[in-house]
């Protein structure tokens, strides 16, 4: 990992401000005195860093609510960050408001694949309208060029030419999914964010919508930042696994070196759920105990203790920093699984 | 029945088909489906999305959609065919016999009634509760499917609740009354792996319990895997094979069974070792529908596949509906053994 990162995120928090308890006069006379402070936060995202090199695919996984979409939001730059930085190719991004981002030229160099293309593309836009939008507003493209340039696109997703002036309803999920894929990498971005773009699909048609993937990012060089909750498709396209739960990066490390020696004790009951014909379910490591609010969560105590099988004192007084455990593998636990070498 | 199975049957569907009538023509939905399930046996049914599987949950608990319309076949529950039954015995039947757990519990649960009162409902409706009773037994309910602090909750709305605790106040809604059977659409989509498998467990921890019997719908062959005891592949309406679990996967006979497992990734698959399954589905409005729908993606069609389909056979307990099926493993064994 000696190369120039393309993105590097650093020490990012997103903390959401909940209305205050109580009834609407305490509320008041608490905004009197400017006890902003009291306010009980929600820390969605909170201090996390990673890097993305060029060319490289790093896969997002965890649970839902585990902060996984802020985080994605915070790098497309549709959110704004409380804090921290996000930088491209070292030229940092959260200067501009996210409402402003939209015409920063840096806008088309990372763009996004939503999940569910149905519910993603206008319904009142044809395939074609979906494909040219950002080319007109990030490019500047029209009239031949425009049309060139989203036939080239449609083309390069396997969506074929006829079907550009059907509307989304009258595609099929495997279709839609391409003009979500293909309106992304119209204006040629250099990182591609990937919100479960495979899970409104069918299996049949999930393989395919992987294997386009993988060879537009040959072809195109881009890097991936794939977000799933489904570890399977991960390890198949992902070079690099980052692992959330509730707001903080708790592994990361080259996906097969996770997978098969996971460190962090939620990593492992993640892949002990995934399920596997080869085993009995009942000889399966199970999560006890509740998920911690992230309501004001107590800046010591470890995120995943009460859940987890080997909490002791120390996880509920002491925060386990991001640590290397190994080669590229880092994990923030003060008790890690160490596999012998 | 001509042959004796092993267990008595807990639902036995025969022939089953249903139309819908739709502005752009008629939907042949299911032609022909017939399996069944025996006591305390779990079945999967899978398929891609389109393939009939709910419809087929939906058909036997007499909650199609209006346009949707049985044309033929019966579902047997013991004596009672549940297709030609009347509502007032259909009544009865549902919940109380026959219970189901549906996809995406947020919106399958009352918005704007406890959950409490909502599990209530089915105690007091069949199972001859007072009120009082009723409410005490919704707490243990709901303990019993693992929700933490169960008096409290008994009294949340389903949007106070984690899609996870929806599910369970939805199992503990189906398995109020113990049913003989339950049907389960697609129970843990949606939710997370860690959660999946705590759903699952507690779905089959109170099958073998009661000795209920599990109808099991999903589109995630590897969580049929690991919980089936048979599986039932569904292809655009039809049942395409039947067969125990763990033969399924050792060696898949039908050609769809097997490119469908051929593309389904797993624990040691890489992107070049998994194939897409060529072709889509059947358009189901045409009148022209060949006898085998998988035939116009099939690739060990032969000229014989456009006569009438070989028979799985009502009740059939495992088979596959092809004129040319990939070889069985004992007669692999067997063709090994002459040579």
């Amino acid at each position: 990992m000696s190369q120039i990162p393309l993105l590097d995120v650093a020490e990012l928090s997103k903390r959401y401000v909940l209305p205050l308890p109580g009834n609407p006069l305490t509320r008041m006379v608490h905004r009197f005195r400017k006890a902003s402070e009291a306010a009980p936060k929600l820390h969605a995202v909170d201090d996390v860093s990673f890097t993305i090199g060029p060319g490289e695919t790093v896969g997002l996984v965890g649970e839902s609510g585990c902060g996984k979409s802020t985080l994605v939001k915070l790098v497309s730059r549709l959110l704004d960050p409380n804090e921290g930085s996000i930088r491209l190719d070292g030229q940092e991004l959260t200067y501009t408001p996210s409402k402003n981002f939209a015409k920063n030229p840096q806008r088309a160099r990372i763009q996004m694949v939503f999940q569910d293309a149905g519910e993603s593309i206008n319904p009142r836009y044809t395939a074609f309208d979906a494909i040219a939008d950002p080319l007109k507003r990030l490019r500047g493209l029209s009239g031949q060029a425009l049309q060139t340039k989203v036939e080239e696109a449609a083309t390069r997703c396997g969506l074929p030419l006829p079907f550009l002036s059907r509307f989304p309803h009258q595609l099929s999920g495997g279709q839609r999914a391409r003009v979500g894929i293909a309106r992304a990498v119209a204006v040629e971005p250099d990182l591609l964010i990937l919100d479960e773009p495979t899970a409104a699909l069918d299996v049949s048609v999930q393989v395919v919508v992987l294997q386009l993937l993988q060879r537009l990012k040959r072809e195109l060089g881009m890097s991936y930042l794939f977000v799933s909750h489904d570890l399977n498709v991960v390890r198949l396209l992902c070079d690099r696994v980052l692992v959330m739960y509730l707001g903080k990066i708790v592994e990361s490390g080259p996906a097969r070196q996770v997978f098969e020696r996971p460190a962090h004790p939620y990593t492992k009951a993640l892949i002990a759920a995934l399920p596997d014909p080869s085993r009995s379910p009942a000889e399966r490591v199970r999560l006890a105990g509740e998920i911690r609010s992230p309501i004001d969560p107590d800046p010591d105590t470890c995120r995943f203790y009460g859940r987890c099988p080997r909490g002791s004192e120390r996880c509920k007084t002491v925060m386990p920093m991001l640590a290397d455990i190994a080669t590229d593998q880092r994990v923030a636990c003060h008790f890690p699984e160490i596999w012998p070498a | 029945m001509n042959a004796p199975s092993a267990a008595p049957l807990a639902l036995s569907i025969e022939n089953l088909s249903v139309e819908f009538r739709t502005r752009s023509g008629v939907v042949k939905a299911l032609e022909s489906v017939s399996f069944s399930v025996g006591k305390g046996e779990t079945v999967a049914v899978v398929g891609e999305s389109g393939s009939g599987k709910s419809v087929t949950a939906y058909a036997v608990m007499g909650i199609l959609d209006a346009a949707g319309n049985v044309t033929a076949g019966k579902a047997m529950l013991g004596d009672l065919d549940v297709l030609g039954a009347s509502k007032n015995v259909l009544a009865g039947v549902r919940g109380r016999q026959i219970a189901m757990i549906f996809q995406n519990p947020r919106s399958a649960l009352n918005p704007i009634r406890r959950v409490g009162q909502q599990i209530a409902d089915v105690l007091l409706c069949h199972a001859n509760f007072t009120k009082r009773q009723a409410s005490i037994e919704a707490v243990r309910l709901l303990e019993a499917v693992g929700i933490t602090d169960p008096e409290r909750r008994t009294k949340a709305y389903p949007f106070e609740l984690s899609g996870g605790m929806c599910q369970r106040v939805m199992i503990a809604i189906a398995l109020a009354a113990e049913p003989s059977l339950l049907i389960a659409d697609e129970p843990t989509t949606g939710l997370d792996v860690t959660t999946q498998a705590v759903i699952m467990d507690i779905i089959a921890e109170r099958a073998k319990a009661t000795g209920m019997a599990t109808i099991f719908i999903t589109h995630d062959l590897g969580l049929a895997a690991e919980r089936a005891d048979r599986i039932v592949v569904m292809h655009a309406g039809h049942v395409v094979e039947i067969a125990p679990t763990r033969d399924l996967f050792a060696a898949p006979r039908h050609p769809y069974t097997a490119e469908l497992l051929a593309a389904t990734p797993s624990a040691t698959s890489t992107l070049d070792s998994l194939s897409a399954i060529s072709g889509t589905l059947p358009d189901l409005r045409r009148a022209d529908l060949p006898s085998c729908r998988y035939s116009a993606r099939c690739k060990r069609k032969l000229p014989l596949c456009d006569g009438p389909l070989p028979p799985l056979g009502a009740g059939a307990r495992s088979g596959v509906a092809c004129h040319n099926p990939l070889a069985s493993p004992q007669q692999t064994l067997h063709a090994g053994a002459v040579a």
